[in-house]
């Protein structure tokens, strides 16, 4: 079977665009001097690639920061918002991501996937005594815990494809297939991609093992979400396999899936979330 | 150790009648060790004026530490006379820019551009040499150590320790203290909260004791209000810091452009009135003033 090389994924990603919605909002709210801080955040936040660009930058060996950054709120403190806005822009500009609409996968539908996982992952952080400032952490981690997915689908579509149609055909965990097919899993490419970038290692390794038992809380948080997003059919992350939660995250919670939703308000409380973080 | 202040105004320079006293060059101070090495921090438009005062010490060996490359505080390199005299070593420290990747030699690329002044950077006859400076890595000039952050400026900007001779001064360079951009309704709040006090203690703890803070204070509290997210501090918040930071001496900069001498007697005037008790030395930072720390 083919295979990809890293250099291919890491060439891909510079010149990657960013969703189409946020490049609107970015390109909107920048261009207009009166408009909120909070909002030009909540864009680039509820967008993996500008998020992934802009902490690639940060955490870059240039800057050589002695705490590595993993949220753009945290980032802002650190540069202020004008640099941040300026990256956001510089991302903006690259034109906007095609969208990839296959019987298997929908970039509408992985965005919402994502940011249902980060939203769900943000709010288990929290429920189990996280603080609001490192929860912010855990958003990120759900927002781009799939983040080799939409590389796949963008850049090696073809390979993509023929791994999502054996993935659903024959009931078999995406990861699998896609190592079979592109060499690598999508967790691997994420993983990868943000070792090379230097993002926090809690961050690389959560994005790496999010298909397996989970060892750290940022791991039992990452796991239940992307589960529980899949379960809640918020979005769709183009793998068909849902797993149960293991019996430690279970534990670790003392809740099952279904209590967390429950939690959570619901599942059509937490669409309501997801559809506000698209539609910002 | 001890510094000179030769540029004290922020933005633009601003020469006239007005100005006499305080002085209307934008950002330049001069450091010197006990050993006489010499540090510039910012090269406004008061480098040209720095420059002629050291004409008469080449060849020059001189560490010019940026904090930004807003104009006003980079307008007087292209000025900076011992550039141009051979035999001379100029050493620039800056931030690398977080958008455009490039270092800080693009500070003095770009003003030497053909349209925008007419000797090519190419043409300089000291030795220029150029060096990234980084979040709390910590590097020497001399026997100087000089410990670095970044501070909250609509551009990267870099405040700087220098610790010399068993004294030590911080320069800000341009710096508002980041205010929370949620409402206290929001649930991002609290969070934002908690990295923006975070930060502070970080900068605290680099400031900590020093002789000397000289710091970005271009607005009172009341056109603070009208100016919040410009990039630039107060009175107050300058006064504040300075007392969690127990400094020995505090000097306000970056005067406001339109400020009239006049205008800033009053505020220092009401500043002294309205702190009676502070800890430290209050004072306005003044075009000539020298301090032997």
């Amino acid at each position: 079977m083919s295979t990809i090389s890293e250099q291919e994924i890491i060439d891909y990603v510079e010149a990657m665009p960013a969703f189409p919605k946020s490049v609107n909002k970015v390109i909107h709210l920048t261009s207009d001097m009166d408009s909120s801080v909070k909002e030009i955040v909540t864009v680039i936040e509820s967008d993996p690639v500008m998020t992934v660009k802009i902490l690639k930058v940060i955490n870059s060996a240039f800057y050589n920061l002695q705490t590595k950054v993993s949220s753009i709120q945290r980032a802002l403190v650190i540069i202020g918002i004008n640099t941040i806005k300026n990256l956001a822009i510089s991302v903006a500009i690259i034109g906007i991501l095609k969208p990839y609409r296959t019987k298997y996968f929908d970039t509408d539908l992985f965005l919402e996937h994502s940011l249902a996982t980060a939203f769900i992952c943000k709010s288990l952080a929290e429920r189990q005594g996280v603080s609001s400032m490192h929860s912010s952490d855990y958003f990120i981690a759900g927002l781009l815990h799939d983040f080799g997915k939409i590389v796949f689908a963008e850049r090696f579509s073809e390979l993509f494809n023929l791994a999502l149609e054996k993935s659903y055909q024959t009931e078999t965990d995406l990861n699998i297939l896609e190592k079979e097919y592109l060499g690598m899993s999508h967790a691997q490419v994420g993983y990868m991609l943000a070792i090379k970038w230097e993002l926090p290692v809690d961050l690389a390794k959560a994005i790496e093992g999010h298909h397996q038992l989970p060892t750290d809380l940022l791991g039992h948080c990452l796991f239940a979400a992307n589960q529980i997003a899949k379960q809640s059919k918020i979005g769709a992350s183009g793998n068909p396999i849902i797993n149960p939660l293991p019996i430690e995250s279970i534990e670790l919670f003392g809740a099952t899936a279904e209590d967390l939703i429950e939690e959570l308000g619901g599942i059509p409380a937490i669409k309501a979330t997801v559809q506000h973080l698209i539609g910002v | 150790m001890k510094f000179k202040f030769w540029g004290v105004r922020g933005s633009i320079a601003t020469p006239g009648p007005k100005t006499l006293k305080y002085g209307g060059n934008t950002t330049c101070i001069e450091v010197r060790t006990d050993d006489n090495n010499l540090i510039i921090l910012d090269a406004g438009t008061g480098a040209h004026i720095l420059a002629q005062d050291l004409l008469a010490q080449m060849p020059l060996k001189a560490h010019i530490l940026i904090t930004h490359t807003h104009w006003d505080h980079i307008q007087g390199l292209p000025f900076f006379t011992p550039m141009y005299i051979p035999n001379n070593a100029i050493h620039i420290y800056g931030g690398r820019d977080m958008v455009t990747g490039q270092g800080i030699k693009r500070a003095l690329d770009v003003q030497h551009q053909y349209s925008f002044f007419p000797i090519p950077v190419g043409h300089l006859k000291a030795e220029v040499h150029y060096q990234d400076v980084n979040e709390g890595v910590k590097f020497k000039i001399a026997e100087a150590t000089i410990t670095p952050i970044t501070l909250n400026h609509p551009v990267i900007n870099f405040g700087y320790r220098i610790d010399c001779d068993g004294q030590s001064l911080f320069f800000t360079g341009d710096y508002e203290q980041q205010y929370n951009i949620y409402s206290p309704e929001d649930t991002e709040y609290e969070g934002f909260q908690e990295s923006i006090d975070e930060r502070l203690s970080t900068l605290v703890d680099i400031i900590q004791g020093v002789d000397a803070l000289i710091i970005d204070s271009s607005f009172t509290s009341e056109e603070y209000t009208q100016k919040k997210g410009w990039g630039h501090g107060s009175y107050e918040a300058a006064i504040e810091l300075a007392t969690r930071a127990q400094v020995k001496q505090l000097y306000l900069t970056h005067h406001e452009p339109t400020r009239s001498d006049a205008e800033l007697d009053v505020i220092y005037a009401e500043l002294l009135e309205n702190h009676p008790n502070l800890d430290f030395e209050l004072h306005l930072a003044q075009e000539g003033l020298e301090v032997l720390l």
